[in-house]
């Protein structure tokens, strides 16, 4: 009889460690969430940062220039929604970029090529920082989509994250098909 | 005169600004005058005569949609090369503040520029952010002209100083007549649609939400939509299921079906939404005198003489346009009081008319020179 409750009680105490490390793990999830999206919103602030300054350093001509401008402008005045904004952006530089001989026509300009490593680290980071950024939020998904979670609510009011896709390389492959034409 | 025209659009896409060249090109060559135009192209895209390909343009985003332009260091030498080579008396570029040939141009070139502006945009702060450089290639134009009062405005709020306005020409002979397509306009009326699917200012969905209210109302009433880009099935899928027998779509059409398809509808509607300074193919379709409903914008009030040459509707108001739309399809002496009203009012319009203010323009300017003629500045950047 004794021994009964015992391992009655000591089931319940089980079950509630368990539930409560789920939750507990789903509200981490969440926080990762958060941090992922704070390094994203970084990396695509940094890349339009750069974008700018190569728009306005007087090393490009004035039509690349201004496309640059207007792409940067774009994905910071929130007009439009920013994955769409920022793919336009991507396709800005892409544009710049993949022009034949566009390295070499730049070879001889002073901090040219530090400015354009520089472009293309930042285009780098956002790359991976969407990708990791995605990887949390479909763990998240995930563990909120399990049946325990849900019944038991595990997730609370915490809304189940969105992924964010963009156009984020800059290698020139993609120009045609990405804008479907 | 030797007349050097850049275009900042490519060529082989259908558009305003093109067909404007095209037809101010052709009427400048008729008064004797020796042009050449530079303009992106396709390498294989056949070129009339006067025309010289700088090259494939490329797709990038622009001002919240897809443009094809010409930019990057290879134009840059393309059109310096064409400015050396031309020896031209005046340089006329169009849109000179679109991130293409035209602002190339001006970077490059040194002597008498003339400036013709054709968008009727919103004050852009990109722009504005970015005047230091604009300024360095638009301050060497001497002369400016606008199509409408509103690309005006945008004009001088843009860039300040001022400018001429010279509205866009029609070639009116060329949509005088035309065989109506087979089967058209029909019983039961028609209403026509011409210009970009896929481009909300162009209104598509204003009219095709029109349609919905018509179309139930008028068993026989069908719509004809010609254009380009767009996905027809996409189209589609926006009519409710039960009128889609009666939305024809053609996707693009040449230049002399666009004329038949004007020919072939009771009413033309101009949905547009803005963003349209001038409105050419209102235009043409009032040289083909077909009754016209557009929309209340000030391109096309002006055009329309304030409605007495075609009826306006609430701008991005389908109800009103079904409403406008329908008092006109059961009121044929109406049509064809706006029809003869259009045709007096374009005759204005005609390329002939307009080409000679254009070359008033460039006599102007030339004599305003120091400089005898155009030159290409060194390489390098200036």
């Amino acid at each position: 009889m004794i021994t009964d409750c015992v391992s009655i009680v000591a089931a319940a105490l089980l079950i509630g460690v368990y539930v409560s490390w789920r939750a507990g793990r789903i509200d981490r999830l969440h926080a990762r969430v958060e941090m992922a999206r704070a390094a994203l919103d970084v990396t695509l602030l940094r890349r339009s940062s750069v974008a700018l300054e190569l728009a306005t350093s007087g090393l490009l001509d004035p039509a690349t220039s201004l496309l640059l401008a207007g792409a940067v402008h774009g994905a910071r005045s929130g007009d439009r929604p920013r994955d769409l904004a920022e793919s336009d952006l991507t396709r800005a530089l892409r544009a710049a970029f993949s022009q034949p001989g566009f390295r070499s026509s730049l070879n001889a300009k002073e901090g040219a090529d530090e400015l354009l490593a520089e472009v293309e680290a930042a285009a780098h980071q956002v790359y991976l920082a969407r990708k990791f950024y995605n990887d949390v939020v479909a763990a998240t998904r995930d563990a909120r989509r399990r049946p325990l979670a849900r019944v038991l609510r595990l997730s609370g009011r915490a809304k189940a994250p969105e992924f964010f896709e963009m156009d984020d390389s800059l290698a020139a492959e993609k120009t045609s098909a990405s804008l479907g034409l | 005169m030797k007349i050097g025209i850049v275009c900042p659009y490519s060529w082989d896409m259908p558009g305003g600004v093109q067909q404007h060249i095209r037809d101010l090109s052709e009427a400048l060559i008729d008064e004797g005058h020796e042009v050449s135009v530079i303009s992106p192209a396709d390498d294989d895209t056949p070129l009339p005569p006067y025309v010289v390909g700088a090259g494939r343009a490329v797709p990038v985003p622009y001002n919240g949609s897809v443009a094809r332009l010409s930019f990057g260091f290879l134009s840059v030498s393309r059109v310096r090369r064409w400015v050396k080579e031309g020896g031209f008396d005046v340089l006329h570029v169009h849109e000179p503040a679109v991130p293409s040939l035209s602002l190339l141009a001006c970077w490059v070139a040194s002597g008498p520029i003339v400036a013709t502006v054709h968008t009727a945009i919103p004050r852009s702060r990109a722009l504005v952010s970015f005047y230091p450089v604009l300024r360095t290639a638009l301050e060497k134009i001497n002369g400016r002209i606008a199509v409408s009062e509103a690309a005006r405005t945008t004009l001088v709020e843009h860039l300040g100083g001022d400018a001429v306005v010279i509205p866009n020409g029609v070639a009116t002979r060329r949509y005088r007549k035309a065989d109506p397509l087979p089967g058209w306009p029909g019983k039961g009326g028609a209403i026509g649609f011409l210009g970009r699917l896929d481009e909300p200012r162009k209104g598509l969905s204003v009219l095709l939400k029109a349609f919905e209210i018509l179309g139930p109302q008028r068993p026989g009433l069908r719509l004809l939509v010609a254009g380009p880009s767009g996905d027809a099935a996409d189209v589609l899928n926006r009519v409710p299921a039960g009128l889609r027998d009666r939305v024809v779509l053609l996707g693009q059409v040449s230049e002399e079906d666009k004329v038949r398809v004007l020919h072939s509808v009771d009413v033309f509607c101009s949905p547009n939404t803005g963003g349209e300074s001038f409105g050419i193919v209102t235009a043409e379709a009032m040289a083909a005198g077909v009754p016209i409903v557009a929309s209340d914008i000030e391109a096309f009030r002006q055009v329309l003489r304030g409605g007495e040459a075609g009826e306006l509707f609430a701008t991005g108001d389908p109800a009103d346009l079904a409403r406008t739309a329908g008092r006109l399809l059961d009121d044929a002496s109406r049509r064809s009081q706006l029809s003869a009203a259009a045709l007096a009012a374009v005759a204005d319009y005609d390329w002939s008319v307009v080409a000679r203010d254009v070359f008033s323009v460039y006599e102007t300017v030339v004599l305003g020179s120091t400089q005898a003629a155009v030159t290409a500045l060194s390489d390098g950047f200036p």
